[in-house]
């Protein structure tokens, strides 16, 4: 099984580390991963937009650059959600077949559903609020969400719940939107940042001294408030946490 | 970048408890939805069904409606077709005429509103009173609904008072919401017993038995039809339902969607005429046939207008109905306002983050999220796109598709974290208006990579 590590442009270029940890993670998991190098993006920021036609060239470099893995799997469900539900589709207008999009895996997913494993090493003694990210939760399906009538599962929970000394919360309204939104957050800006304060606020009154999430693009955002606003919280991704120690 | 949307919603959120009390408000009737959905085991199937009726129904109007006006002359009504919003009025105003009518009164109708019912009836000297409490009020005070099922949602008792003092003379500053609904009423109950005919909308059209069907908690749409020997009932052609099994369906998921109860206090059938009196049944397409054509958007058809997408809608519980350009806001808003008129409306579509909450409450599975981005995509040919917003999107393209650029951009990025904050955090960085910006990192993940300080 070759995994292809793919590594979004915003994370390269600000949380490399989250990159790292996610490498690393794999690695500790058995799993034989290699990045391919010299990445971009997956065109989610254009295509969000409005301007899919912007990313049709992204997604043909996608598809070549992934080709000969196995899986492909990325610490950003949004990006890569993204990949699995319109490559297909700006491909076919390219006239080239998408194969990306049934084996790519945002990383907890890829754990939580293929690798399955019973322990990890990690540490980590703090109490955590769990970020449930809109595309995580309504398009990736990594929890329950909350509008539907499905019990209640959530993959965050269950891959932090194999860390010792870990304490799990979840904020009131637990999969409200955190006004990130790529473009929306500048074009939309009081909206989305009334959005964010009202977000990181509920975050807080669980008296987590982390939001931990599986997409750095909402974290980044609600960091940005944080400190602005100098609140008492911080931000972290998962894999950062589910890779403690390594 | 700026739209119409974000304009006014900036307006909207310096109002600040007035912003956070419409967000909470809208947010409980979300939670009770939540709640009383949850207590149906097969709710997500009911939505399955809801959903593949209406495409059924939607695809067979022909057939349904014809179905459906051959039962009700059966039943003794008049059925009259309307292609549009002034063959619509009109046909109101005919019927209106023909028999003398000067004081009319209407429950709560989407359909009235979409046409512009009541300017229309007033400028020909016909008094039209709203009986839904939200409405009138509304009225009274000459404004537009900001939701279409709370109309009156942004108002509060306090104005309602000082505008009842106005109106109805009573106590000054009573402001005790069950006085005020007294006096209300007291007032309405004289429109009531003075109108010559009555006015509803439909929440469905049953086409195997004729009838129409109003949902409504005030018993209002019933009190005005109880009186007058005129009733005219109109609803958009995409109301119609094949028959009464599927019609439980629906009314099984209407109230608990839009207010959280397990049905609404009344749901009222209508099939015959009053005895010696007339029933007018008006069919209105308004554009609707237009929308089955576009296979993109035809979707938008299954609406029930129960409002649920507006309270779960995070931008609209921030931004307010009247922040929308369309009469109808939020999500389900900025469809149909596209649907209606890409030019006048397209300032809506980016007030949306792409949350998808929408498209997951939506009894009858609308798509709403899946069609906003869709629209996003369709407003370039439209010549509406924010130009900026093209420029960004293709300025991203030029560094994303050229690595070398791509990855000397990253190598200089951190440059940024060091300059200085009035340089960085100008009026041309949104971003920063309210947020610090994210560090780059000293050093890539590619170059990381590269320098071979990840892999082992």
């Amino acid at each position: 099984m070759k995994v292809g590590l793919f590594i979004p442009c915003y994370i390269n270029a600000v949380y490399p580390n989250v990159g790292v940890a996610s490498y690393k993670l794999l690695k500790s998991l058995g799993v034989d991963v290699d990045y391919p190098l010299d990445q971009t993006c997956c065109g989610q920021p254009m295509a969000n937009a409005g301007f899919e036609d912007e990313a049709e060239k992204l997604a043909i470099d996608f598809e070549e650059r992934f080709k000969g893995y196995d899986y492909i799997v990325g610490p950003s469900a949004s990006c890569v959600v993204f990949v699995r539900d319109h490559h297909g589709q700006l491909l076919e207008k390219r006239n080239h077949v998408c194969s990306s999009a049934g084996k790519i895996y945002d990383i907890c997913e890829f754990i939580h559903d293929v690798i399955k494993p019973d322990h990890l090493d990690a540490r980590f003694p703090h109490k955590v609020s769990i970020h449930n990210s809109c595309h995580g939760v309504r398009l990736m399906k990594l929890s329950a969400a909350s509008e539907l009538n499905v019990p209640y599962y959530n993959k965050l929970r269950d891959l932090l719940s194999l860390v010792k000394d870990i304490e799990i919360v979840e904020p009131e309204r637990r999969d409200e939107c955190c006004g990130f939104g790529g473009m929306f957050a500048v074009e939309e800006d009081a909206v989305s940042l009334e959005m964010g304060r009202s977000k990181v606020r509920r975050h807080i009154d669980t008296g987590a001294e982390y939001i931990v999430g599986a997409d750095s693009s909402c974290l980044m955002h609600q960091d940005g408030i944080i400190r602005r606003e100098h609140l008492p919280i911080k931000t972290i991704h998962i894999i950062e946490i589910l890779s403690a120690g390594l | 970048m700026s739209t119409q949307h974000s304009i006014r919603a900036e307006k909207f959120l310096a109002d600040k408890k007035q912003a956070e009390w419409h967000d909470e408000t809208l947010w409980l009737v979300r939670a009770k939805r939540d709640r009383l959905s949850k207590q149906v085991p097969e709710w997500e199937k009911l939505r399955d069904a809801a959903c593949a009726i209406k495409m059924y129904s939607n695809s067979h109007l022909a057939e349904l409606l014809t179905e459906f006006e051959a039962n009700a002359v059966k039943n003794g009504a008049i059925v009259h077709w309307a292609k549009d919003a002034e063959e619509y009025r009109t046909t109101v105003l005919d019927i209106l005429r023909s028999k003398g009518v000067r004081h009319f009164i209407k429950s709560k109708s989407m359909l009235a509103e979409e046409c512009e019912l009541n300017p229309f009836l007033e400028a020909n000297g016909i008094e039209t009173v709203e009986s839904d409490l939200g409405e009138r009020i509304l009225q009274l005070m000459h404004l537009a609904p900001s939701h279409i099922v709370l109309p009156a949602i942004h108002i509060k008792r306090e104005q309602v008072g000082k505008l009842f003092e106005k109106e109805m003379g009573t106590e000054q500053g009573n402001f005790d919401p069950t006085y005020l609904t007294h006096a209300a009423r007291k007032n309405l109950r004289q429109k009531f017993i003075h109108a010559e005919a009555a006015m509803t909308g439909a929440n469905f059209a049953v086409a195997s038995t004729g009838e129409i069907v109003v949902c409504t908690n005030e018993g209002n749409a019933d009190m005005g039809t109880s009186q007058p020997k005129l009733q005219i009932a109109a609803f958009g052609l995409e109301k119609i339902v094949p028959d009464q099994e599927s019609l439980g369906v629906f009314t099984r998921l209407l109230a608990r969607s839009a207010t959280g109860q397990p049905s609404t206090t009344y749901t009222s059938h209508y099939r015959k005429p009053r005895e010696g009196g007339e029933f007018h049944i008006i069919i209105v397409d308004n554009g609707r046939t237009g929308i089955l054509a576009d296979a993109g958007h035809r979707k938008a058809l299954n609406c029930l207008r129960c409002g649920a997408c507006m309270n779960t809608c995070p931008v609209y519980r921030r931004s307010g109905g009247y922040s929308y350009t369309y009469f109808i806001p939020g999500p389900i808003g900025i469809n149909l306002g596209m649907l209606k008129s890409p030019e006048r409306y397209s300032d809506n579509v980016s007030a949306c983050s792409l949350c998808m909450s929408c498209s997951n409450v939506c009894p009858a599975k609308v798509d709403l999220g899946e069609q906003i981005y869709l629209w996003r995509q369709q407003l370039d040919g439209f010549g509406k796109a924010s130009k900026e917003k093209k420029l960004i999107s293709k300025g991203l393209r030029y560094v994303m598709e050229n690595k070398t650029f791509f990855n000397r951009a990253l190598k200089l990025a951190p440059v940024a974290n060091r300059m200085p904050r009035f340089l960085v955090y100008s009026s041309l960085n949104k971003w920063g208006k309210g947020r610090e910006l994210p560090e780059f990192a000293k050093e890539s993940f590619n170059q990381m990579w590269k320098n071979r300080k990840i892999q082992k």
